[in-house]
């Protein structure tokens, strides 16, 4: 893994001129393990999109250092995906092997035995052969788990992933996520779950359009930082002033 | 009347009707598949919107040969097809319409034009043909032009099947792992058009569309992965044309609507007795243990 962090420098990303992410400045060290907490409508996921370079910045700049876009697995919220296509689990796993294969060349051997490898390891062994649309919507996020597994992502961008799973598959992935934080990948997960986010993440970014906290979830995750978080409007303030706040990444 | 000359008779007896069953059989394997990705890209409307876009391309084509030319009306209407689609696919990238709602501002506006030129210049009977179709009318030249399409298609479809088919399934994962989605999006779109201009003269620019969905939606009906479907929907639009093409002769209907009413024929007869269909809903089968 290249040693290599993320930073953001005074970054804003507005929507119809509205920030949704307001003036965040910070890093994500190399191998660090953040959730990213906040209210409905606090920019996580718009965070995590910019991120993936899907959404143009209204100020600031955002330096990946070494990470190229195909180092990046990303599992959106809620993936704009037809569960009703008919493709099998055993083929949706193996996209993740996209950066060997590609559009082009043959799937390997290894990519193959990998792929159920990592179908165990989500607690789906013996679904390869199974349509996508037989599955429940649990089942299907523990594939596109799978999917993430085998695509040996450098940074690993989740947004909700544990919604709509049970308990025994939310314990089973967090292991996958903590094995991915042994290997010295970079995670970042979108949570709304507190309590699990004290447990297991030892990074917290506490957002609520602007940062609230960043840093060791200890510090960051207190009472008073998530009520202030809490606190914030949801709604937009239509007639609200142009922000003059100096462009600090230009100096 | 015997087998043999009901069912087979009439194709070695006239050279017409076996150039108008090649064209059917060509067209149903370019067709079929292109309308299952189609249809699983929940466009299947956007095949009919691309279909009237072909027009005036067509009949620019039409004058400038001054008649019915397959290569000359077929290239003007890949030209005014494709041009629809990239206006539609740039119009919804860059405003917030979308691309259904680009397609049908776009293809409404081709469909008027087109009519607008045939008719400046064409007789209604024109009209009529390029609306639809001749496909008795099919010699050679159309023939070849048709195969080549075919060729092209299924050779393309089967060079791209695999990011198509993430393109497809999964958009947001193809344009994160390898980032040219819209790549084979365009590319597929140039096959759609490609097979409505090659079903065109056959069946005319209004129904070159009906060999291209009705078999797609019978193959939703009856396979349950893609290549099954890919290959259920050739075979329908195969025996549409066929049993089309026997019915339109016995009886003297038109073979063309006669070939699509086939089809619709055989949906509806997959929608009460195929394996995803209605019938089972009402003889339910007892469940399993487990």
């Amino acid at each position: 893994m290249s040693p290599s962090s993320i930073h953001l420098q005074d970054v804003t990303i507005a929507f119809d001129r509205h920030p949704a992410v307001h003036h965040l400045n910070g890093s994500f060290a190399p191998g660090s393990l953040t959730a990213i907490v906040g209210p409905n409508g606090a920019g996580k996921s718009t965070l995590l999109r910019a991120l993936m370079n899907e959404l143009p910045l209204a100020s600031g700049r955002i330096d990946r250092g070494h990470v190229v876009p195909t180092d990046i697995g990303y599992l959106p919220q809620a993936a704009d995906i037809d569960r009703r296509f008919p493709i099998t689990v055993g083929d949706v796993v193996l996209l993740g092997a996209w950066r060997q294969a590609g559009a082009f060349r043959a799937v390997s051997e290894g990519s193959v035995s990998e792929a159920w490898r990592a179908l165990s390891a989500v607690g789906l062994a013996g679904f390869e052969r199974r349509l996508i649309g037989s599955l429940s919507a649990g089942q299907f996020q523990r594939v596109l788990f799978a999917r993430l597994l085998l695509q040996n992502a450098k940074l690993i961008l989740l947004d909700e992933p544990f919604t709509a799973i049970d308990a025994r598959t939310t314990h089973d992935l967090l292991q996958v996520v903590r094995r991915w934080h042994q290997d010295g990948r970079t995670v970042i997960a979108v949570l709304h779950d507190v309590e699990q986010v004290r447990a297991h993440f030892p990074q917290a970014l506490l957002l609520a359009r602007e940062p609230v906290a960043w840093g060791p979830t200890v510090t960051t995750m207190t009472a008073d930082n998530l009520l202030r978080a809490r606190l914030m409007a949801e709604r937009w303030d239509e007639n609200a002033a142009i922000c003059d706040v100096p462009d600090q990444s230009a100096a | 009347m015997t087998v043999y000359q009901l069912f087979i008779l009439p194709f070695v007896e006239y050279g017409f009707l076996r150039r108008a069953l090649i064209a059917c059989f060509a067209l149903g394997m370019g067709s079929g598949p292109v309308g299952v990705l189609l249809m699983l890209r929940r466009m299947s409307l956007v095949g009919d919107a691309m279909s009237h876009a072909v027009l005036p391309g067509a009949a620019i084509g039409f004058l400038i040969a001054g008649g019915l030319s397959l290569p000359a009306m077929g290239l003007g209407g890949l030209v005014a097809g494709l041009s629809v689609a990239l206006l539609s696919g740039l119009v919804s990238r860059s405003t917030p319409l979308r691309e259904d709602a680009s397609f049908a501002s776009f293809y409404l506006t081709s469909l008027a034009l087109g009519v607008l030129i045939v008719s400046l210049r064409g007789s209604n009977i024109d009209l009529l043909h390029v609306l639809f179709g001749t496909i008795l009318a099919i010699d050679a030249t159309a023939l070849y032009f048709i195969g080549a399409i075919t060729s092209i298609t299924v050779v393309t479809l089967a060079i791209i099947y695999r990011p198509l088919v993430v393109e497809c399934f999964d958009s947001g994962f193809l344009r994160a792992v390898a980032g040219r989605g819209s790549l084979y999006h365009f590319l597929f779109l140039f096959l759609v058009v490609l097979n409505l201009v090659a079903g065109f003269q056959a069946l005319g620019t209004l129904m070159a569309v009906g060999l291209m969905m009705l078999p797609a939606a019978v193959a939703q009906l009856w396979a349950r992965s893609l290549p099954g479907m890919m290959l259920t929907a050739a075979t329908t639009a195969a025996v549409s044309g066929y049993i089309g093409l026997i019915v339109s002769y016995h009886l003297g209907f038109a073979s063309g609507p006669t070939i699509i009413l086939t089809a619709s024929v055989i949906y509806g007869c997959s929608l009460l007795i195929g394996p995803s269909a209605a019938m089972r809903r009402l003889l339910p089968r007892p469940h399993l243990t487990g």
